[in-house]
């Protein structure tokens, strides 16, 4: 029991993340709306984005920004180190990813209201029944 | 399908939960994920780029190429919204409104117009009095928000920003507009001809800059041979280059959400809105 | 960082998430996700991550959420579930 301690200190914040991703995972399966399942796709998504920003978190270091860039020549004699800023690249990617997100949704939206003025519904089950007939 | 969705997700969380006793410990400096390449670009990117924020001169120079396809992405899904939902047979019967008295006139005939008056004003279906508090406010705002769009663009360089963020805040300047006046004052300050075309220059100035680095003889994107062509010292035009391509970036970001908006909220026939 | 910021903000990030997903009126899903993108934009700007959070806040809790009442004005405010 007491290395349970020290375990959940150093992973308690993995679990927190998988335990939203299974949020919005459930709500995209058992929920029967479809604006609530697209609700819950960016649910998704903007939990796994989280998961990858936490990666590139190193204790005692700054934000991705070059201090004292702006002296002009004496910028390059400066020395940098690594170890004194956050990881970039994660932020990159996952810029990109938040981009594909916003358009993911808007088409969802378009969609949605297209079905609505065709079927005059949003429900999956009166969806299904209605398309049968 | 609750019990079916309660199932998988069990499933998925414990495996997943599992999996997380092989990740490195949270705020490691020497994590895998943290080592290989990202040291080379947190040391090299004022020497080879002269821009203190790492993020932008990695997303516009170091890897341009993924950030080309995104531009590409958001004019596809503005391209997707107009295919889906614009429709332009137009309204069937018009509504006006004599403003002494309010009383309403309903014509249900489309093709028949009726030559009316100054005191008629032409009205949506659901008749709201417009606020003169929130009209004049957004007035005085609208103005103040772009400007602070194109700062974010411009400075990407120096501060947290870059070209997406500008053009969201510029787009939203618009809907702002549609909100608080009327979706016909914004249709027709920036007609829909004005805003497909700013969507498809973004993407178009983009790839274009990325493709005269090519006669100048370098590879794609390879902004550092564009120097004979750029006025200023050489060291910068690697930073130049990002700051065109951001521009690219901004101008199709902000007339993709504004296509988006007006064609969700108004069906797509582009009469009335929120 | 401070450990109880970081805790804090997750555990108002996942109430916010399951009540999104659990109210039965869709504007009141509206709000709440545009609530729920903006703690995700604290959280990141905790964790350093500044660029992903001035993204996050234009976009999820700015642009995000009138694409969605836009939505919900064109089709039906109620739910069954």
């Amino acid at each position: 029991m007491t290395d349970l301690l020290p375990l959940i200190v150093a992973k308690y914040n993995y679990w927190l993340y998988v335990i939203l991703m299974m949020i919005g995972l459930y709500a995209m399966i058992a929920k029967n709306n479809l604006i609530k399942k697209v609700v819950g796709m960016n649910i998704f998504q903007t939990a796994i984005i989280l998961f990858y920003v936490s990666i590139g978190y190193k204790k005692d270091a700054t934000i991705p920004i070059i201090q004292n860039a702006h002296g002009g020549h004496d910028a390059h004699a400066a020395v940098i180190h690594a170890i004194d800023y956050i990881n970039p690249l994660p932020h990159v990617l996952m810029l990109t990813a938040i981009v594909v997100s916003v358009a993911t949704f808007g088409v969802a939206m378009a969609l949605a209201v297209r079905i609505y003025q065709r079927y005059q519904t949003l429900e999956e089950d009166e969806l299904r029944m209605r398309l049968s007939e | 399908m609750k019990f079916l969705g309660v199932v998988i997700v069990c499933l998925t969380g414990g495996l997943l939960l599992y999996g997380t006793a092989d990740f490195p410990d949270w705020g490691d400096p020497s994590s895998p994920a943290s080592t290989h390449l990202s040291d080379y670009y947190i040391e090299k990117t004022i020497e080879d780029t002269q821009v203190p924020n790492i993020v932008t001169s990695v997303l516009a120079d170091y890897r341009g190429f993924d950030t080309m396809f995104e531009t590409a992405v958001i004019f596809t899904a503005g391209l997707a919204c107009f295919l889906l939902l614009r429709d332009f047979r137009g309204k069937k019967e018009r509504f006006y409104r004599h403003k002494p008295t309010g009383v309403i006139l309903h014509i249900k005939d489309g093709k028949k117009t009726l030559a009316v008056g100054k005191e008629f004003e032409h009205m949506d279906k659901d008749w709201v009095p417009s606020d003169l508090i929130i009209k004049t406010v957004c007035r005085i705002l609208i103005p103040f928000i772009q400007i602070y769009a194109m700062y974010v663009v411009a400075h990407g360089d120096f501060s947290p920003g870059g070209g997406f963020q500008g053009g969201v805040i510029f787009g939203s300047s618009l809907i702002l507009l549609a909100i608080s006046y009327d979706l016909k004052t914004l249709v027709k300050r920036i007609k829909e001809k004005v805003l497909g075309i700013f969507a498809a220059l973004g993407v178009l100035i983009y790839v274009g800059i990325a493709a005269i680095c090519m006669p100048m003889g370098g590879n794609f994107l390879d902004y550092s041979k564009l120097a004979p062509l750029v006025p200023g010292d050489p060291h910068h035009v690697r930073a130049l280059g990002m700051l065109g391509v951001e521009i690219g970036v901004g101008f199709a970001v902000m007339a993709v959400m504004a296509i988006i908006y007006i064609n969700i909220v108004s069906e797509g026939r582009h009469d009335e809105g929120l | 960082m401070y450990w109880p910021i970081d805790l804090i903000v997750l555990t108002f990030v996942i109430l916010c998430a399951i009540a999104a997903i659990s109210v039965k009126d869709l504007l009141g899903t509206a709000i709440l996700f545009g609530a729920y993108s903006f703690m995700m934009c604290l959280l990141w700007a905790v964790m350093g991550a500044v660029d992903v959070a001035f993204t996050e806040a234009s976009v999820g809790a700015g642009v995000s959420t009138v694409f969605f009442v836009a939505a919900i004005f064109r089709t039906s405010r109620r739910t069954k579930d």
